[in-house]
């Protein structure tokens, strides 16, 4: 099929409208990239389907270009090894270990080794912790692995992510395993663009929503006013087009130019995971995708959630989860058919990436349709005081804003006098007695929101007063849909945190960004601008992220863990990405006990780049 | 537009190749453009730049019920007690402190690369008999997310020599969310002896998606003009798109060697139907109502050239 690609003029196909298939056999073309030889040291075998297996203390990569050829249009991509998803490394718990990495591009690259604990010069950040690997040298990166579970490591250069650099990390516990299962799966979730990467992002400079193809139109606003009367389908977009917001912003790509995969395979080409019948299979999830939430379930299947970020968790029986770039979470099935489909739509519902858990090759099952796309509520833009949108709290109060919902309120001047009761809450709350940190009790996370003084230019197209700061919100699309959907409050990390200390002071950035302009920041400062944050060497220190915008940001701290703690200050789950909802104020402890200087982004690849990003200094 | 049909849209781009009208320039004393003095001008152009602010203000004021002064969820000023966004760095920098690379700071992200667009918002013939005309209305830019060097460029083409053309360098420079302010010089060719003016404007995105450019300008021999416009998009559908435009020009002072008569001179009102067969890419047919004022109207008819009419359209419009 005929796809739009070096072309922007070319009609693309409805059936790429619609989502991506991909081609079948879509991957890296055998015998066309550059599969180098393997190392003497490393064993390879192949997985049952994905990447192949490297396991040991010595590993040597080889970065290049390869061809590769997912929608029928060939491509060059940027791959470890020379194939996609690079290789699952198997490392051990204790072990020292030692990766050569060779630079075949002819650009500078990086590995970054994504929540794993080590050295700052070992964490592969250009510009930070070290100057990057040139075009033909080698970098060797060698460190003591102190930590188990499921990670993943991918390019931190440019956009090499995006174009193929992303591989799993297993790292087996030193005392044996906790989690008992017969049969072990990688699921590696990214996606592909036939695009040059930055052209996609040049063209979000000119237009922000250039990939959304679920735009409100005139034809959605009468077929509103004739259901549910022309005032109520007024007032639902009155507050957006007064802000010049968009209320199906959902993703900044969309189906449009991504093709979504799974262990690098294309819906078409239905990557398989063999089990048999009986047998308790673990599925490590990981969304290395450089700009795509997943939401991710089997029909027919329970999913036990065992570890997130690769920290065990109290297990939690699930139908569904939802995660962004960075996130990982490794669940339990016990599949009961001779096939499962594993389906995992994106979160704007322009596509899905697709598997199948099958007893044997060939097999698949039915393919859900993705869900139908739904506005973002006033939750999603005021936090609180549009009404708590919590799991269990419903849609209570806000009928009159919720997709679909029956209008009972009258005109439009009627219905925002919700928001003005609303507004009495906030009305309530007196800005000249900010509590400043260290100035009171720190027992909870303070909740009065404290813009910085340059989140009122030009970078930033939204404040929130009043943040969300409830974490049982399973988030956009996902509320009520009658499925049992994970969120952050059902993570419980066994074991506790890491340090018993409470916060000894409070750090808030505020997340924000102008959708028209296509800026992302934190406070308002693109990263050019921006200065580190500095913590000071062995403090417990509290960092609150409050989100200014209407996305929902996965926010990666390198170096060290994020303690997610719950709004009234206690423990709830070790982290190394944090997704914060749209107008929602989260907050976790952090033990600065990392010398040096680290990355901390939002790991939507587009934001990271446009300029949400930060640098954290500990000294 | 009626409220339900505003509503009905959410337009959707900045890409600002508006042409557009001030809704609160009513607020200007025309009565002064007479003098047109360059202070008064850029006193015009202060007033022109309350609108912009204005129009943010209006919007955050309808937000009504959200408003409580620092409650405000869009635009504004900062309190005085605002956290300073610097507070955390212990007094480091990117470049200077423990642990950093030796040299100049490496890591550059894309808020510190420049971008470029060329984007022919217009490029259309007339469909009418007779019509030989082709006019074209695009703008470009170079530069960062906050400050870009413009190109803005419009005119008219009819028997291979440009009838009439409007062509203005800008520097612009953003001055809130959804507004840029722009200085520089315009030039314009055609009819009669060409003309050099210093320009400054507004552009950006009013409240309802409004896309608004308002300029005043500052010529030799104590000139002035002042040019407003404003254009919308309607989605019909996800590609099919309704696009009204309007433009008014005002003049400081007779130029009859152009055909320019003293104040409300000229106006025109587009309306034209695209299908974007890619967001980059969209044929449009259309029609465009152009009418003369005042002086300007006499001075046609003196001469015995129309003072407007309506244009049947076919063109497209682009951008890369």
């Amino acid at each position: 099929m005929k796809l739009q690609a070096k072309n922007p003029y070319l009609l693309s196909s409805p059936k790429r409208r619609k989502f991506v298939q991909g081609l079948a056999s879509g991957g890296v073309l055998l015998g066309m990239g550059s599969l180098p030889a393997m190392g003497w040291s490393q064993e390879a075998k192949k997985s049952a389907g994905g990447a192949p297996v490297l396991d040991g203390t010595e590993f040597n990569l080889e970065i290049a270009e390869s061809a590769v050829n997912f929608t029928g249009n060939p491509r060059m991509a940027t791959t470890i090894n020379g194939s996609i998803p690079a290789p699952t490394l198997r490392w051990r718990e204790g072990d020292t270990v030692t990766i050569r990495v060779t630079n075949r591009l002819r650009e500078t690259t990086s590995i970054h080794w994504h929540g794993i604990i080590l050295p700052y010069q070992m964490d592969g950040v250009p510009g930070i912790s070290f100057p990057g690997i040139p075009a033909g040298e080698t970098f060797t990166y060698r460190f003591k692995v102190e930590q188990s579970g499921t990670y993943w490591y991918h390019s931190h250069s440019a956009m090499q992510e995006l174009t193929g650099m992303y591989g799993a990390i297993i790292v087996e516990p030193a005392n044996g395993n906790a989690i008992r299962a017969d049969r072990d799966h990688v699921v590696l979730l990214s996606d592909w663009t036939d695009e040059d990467p930055m052209r996609v992002f040049a063209k979000l400079k000119v237009q922000g929503d250039y990939y959304n193809r679920l735009q409100p139109t005139a034809v959605d606003f009468f077929r509103d006013a004739s259901q549910n009367g022309v005032s109520a389908a007024v007032s639902r977009r009155k507050m957006w087009n007064n802000m010049r917001m968009n209320p199906t912003d959902l993703a900044d790509l969309s189906a449009d130019t991504l093709t979504f995969l799974m262990n690098g395979a294309t819906p078409a080409g239905n990557w398989t995971g063999l089990f048999r019948k009986g047998e308790r299979v673990r599925l490590r999830f990981i969304n290395g995708a450089g700009n795509s939430f997943y939401d991710v379930r089997i029909p027919g299947l329970k999913l036990t959630v065992v570890q997130a970020d690769g920290v065990n968790v109290e297990p939690v029986t699930v139908d569904e989860f939802r995660f962004g770039p960075g996130e990982t979470y490794d669940v339990l099935v016990e599949p009961t058919d001779d096939a499962h489909t594993i389906f995992a739509q994106s979160m704007d519902r322009s596509g899905y990436a697709r598997g199948t858990l099958a007893t044997r090759v060939g097999l698949d099952a039915p393919v859900p349709q993705p869900d139908k796309p739904q506005w973002l509520t006033m939750a999603d833009m005021m936090g609180s005081m549009g009404g708590n949108m919590g799991g269990m709290a419903g849609m209570a109060g806000m009928a009159g804003m919720s997709d679909g919902a029956q209008m009972k309120m009258g005109g439009g001047a009627q219905d925002m006098q919700g928001m003005a009761g609303m507004n009495h809450g906030a009305m309530a709350m007196d800005h000249s007695k900010h509590a400043m940190p260290g100035g009171g009790s720190l027992a909870a996370p303070s909740t009065q929101a404290r813009h910085a003084r340059t989140e009122y230019g030009a970078s930033t197209d939204m404040r929130v007063g009043m943040a969300r700061t409830n974490l049982d919100d399973p988030g956009i699309g996902l509320r009520d849909n009658g499925r049992r959907v994970l969120t952050l409050s059902d993570l419980h990390t066994i074991g506790g945190p890491l340090d018993p200390r409470g916060a000894e002071r409070e750090v808030e950035l505020h997340l924000t960004g102008n959708m028209e302009r296509y800026t992302w920041s934190f406070d308002g400062l693109e990263f050019g601008q921006s200065t580190p944050v500095k913590f000071n060497y062995g403090e417990r220190v509290r960092v609150i992220l409050h989100n200014d915008t209407m996305m929902t940001h996965p926010m990666h701290m390198h170096g060290m863990w994020s303690e997610l703690e719950t709004p009234d200050g206690k423990f709830q789950a070790r982290r190394h990405t944090i997704p914060v909802q749209p107008a929602q104020r989260v907050s976790f402890l952090v033990t600065a006990d990392a010398m040096g200087r680290w990355a901390w982004h939002c790991h939507l690849m587009f934001h990271m780049e446009a300029g949400m990003f930060r640098e954290v200094l500990v000294a | 537009m009626p409220e339900a049909a505003t509503a009905a849209l959410i337009e959707k781009k900045p890409e600002s190749m508006a042409r557009m009208a001030l809704p609160d320039m009513k607020g200007m004393d025309h009565s002064k453009m007479g003098q047109g003095t360059p202070a008064e001008s850029a006193g015009s152009m202060k007033g022109m730049n309350h609108g912009g602010a204005s129009a943010e203000k209006a919007s955050s004021g309808d937000m009504g019920a959200m408003d409580h002064g620092d409650m405000q969820m869009q635009g504004g000023s900062a309190p005085a007690d605002a956290r300073d966004p610097h507070a955390y760095s212990g007094g480091y920098t990117l470049e200077d402190g423990p642990y950093a690379l030796p040299g100049p700071r490496q890591l550059r992200l894309a808020d510190e690369h420049n971008f470029a667009s060329v984007m022919f918002n217009t490029l259309e013939h007339g469909l009418s008999k007779g019509d030989g005309t082709t006019a074209y209305d695009a703008q470009a830019w170079f530069g960062r997310d906050y400050n870009r060097f413009v190109l803005k460029a419009e005119g008219e083409v009819a028997n291979g020599k440009i009838e009439d053309s409007r062509t203005e360098a800008l520097w612009s420079r953003s001055i809130a969310t959804h507004w840029d302010a722009q200085a520089g010089a315009r030039i314009d060719h055609g009819t009669g002896p060409d003309r050099g003016w210093l320009a400054f404007g507004v552009q950006g995105l009013a409240p309802y998606w409004f896309e608004v450019d308002a300029a005043a300008y500052v010529g030799n021999g104590g000139r002035t003009a002042l040019r407003l416009g404003a254009e919308y998009e309607l989605l019909l559908t996800q590609r099919l798109i309704l696009q009204p435009s309007a433009e008014v020009n005002i003049y400081g002072k007779d130029d009859l060697a152009r055909g320019i008569g003293r104040g409300f001179s000229n106006a025109a009102a587009g309306l034209r139907l695209r299908y974007e067969i890619s967001r980059q890419f969209a044929p449009y047919v259309g029609v465009e109502r152009t009418a003369l004022f005042g002086k300007t109207a006499d001075i046609a008819r003196s001469e015995g050239a129309s003072t407007g009419g309506t244009r049947w359209v076919a063109g497209v419009r682009f951008w890369f």
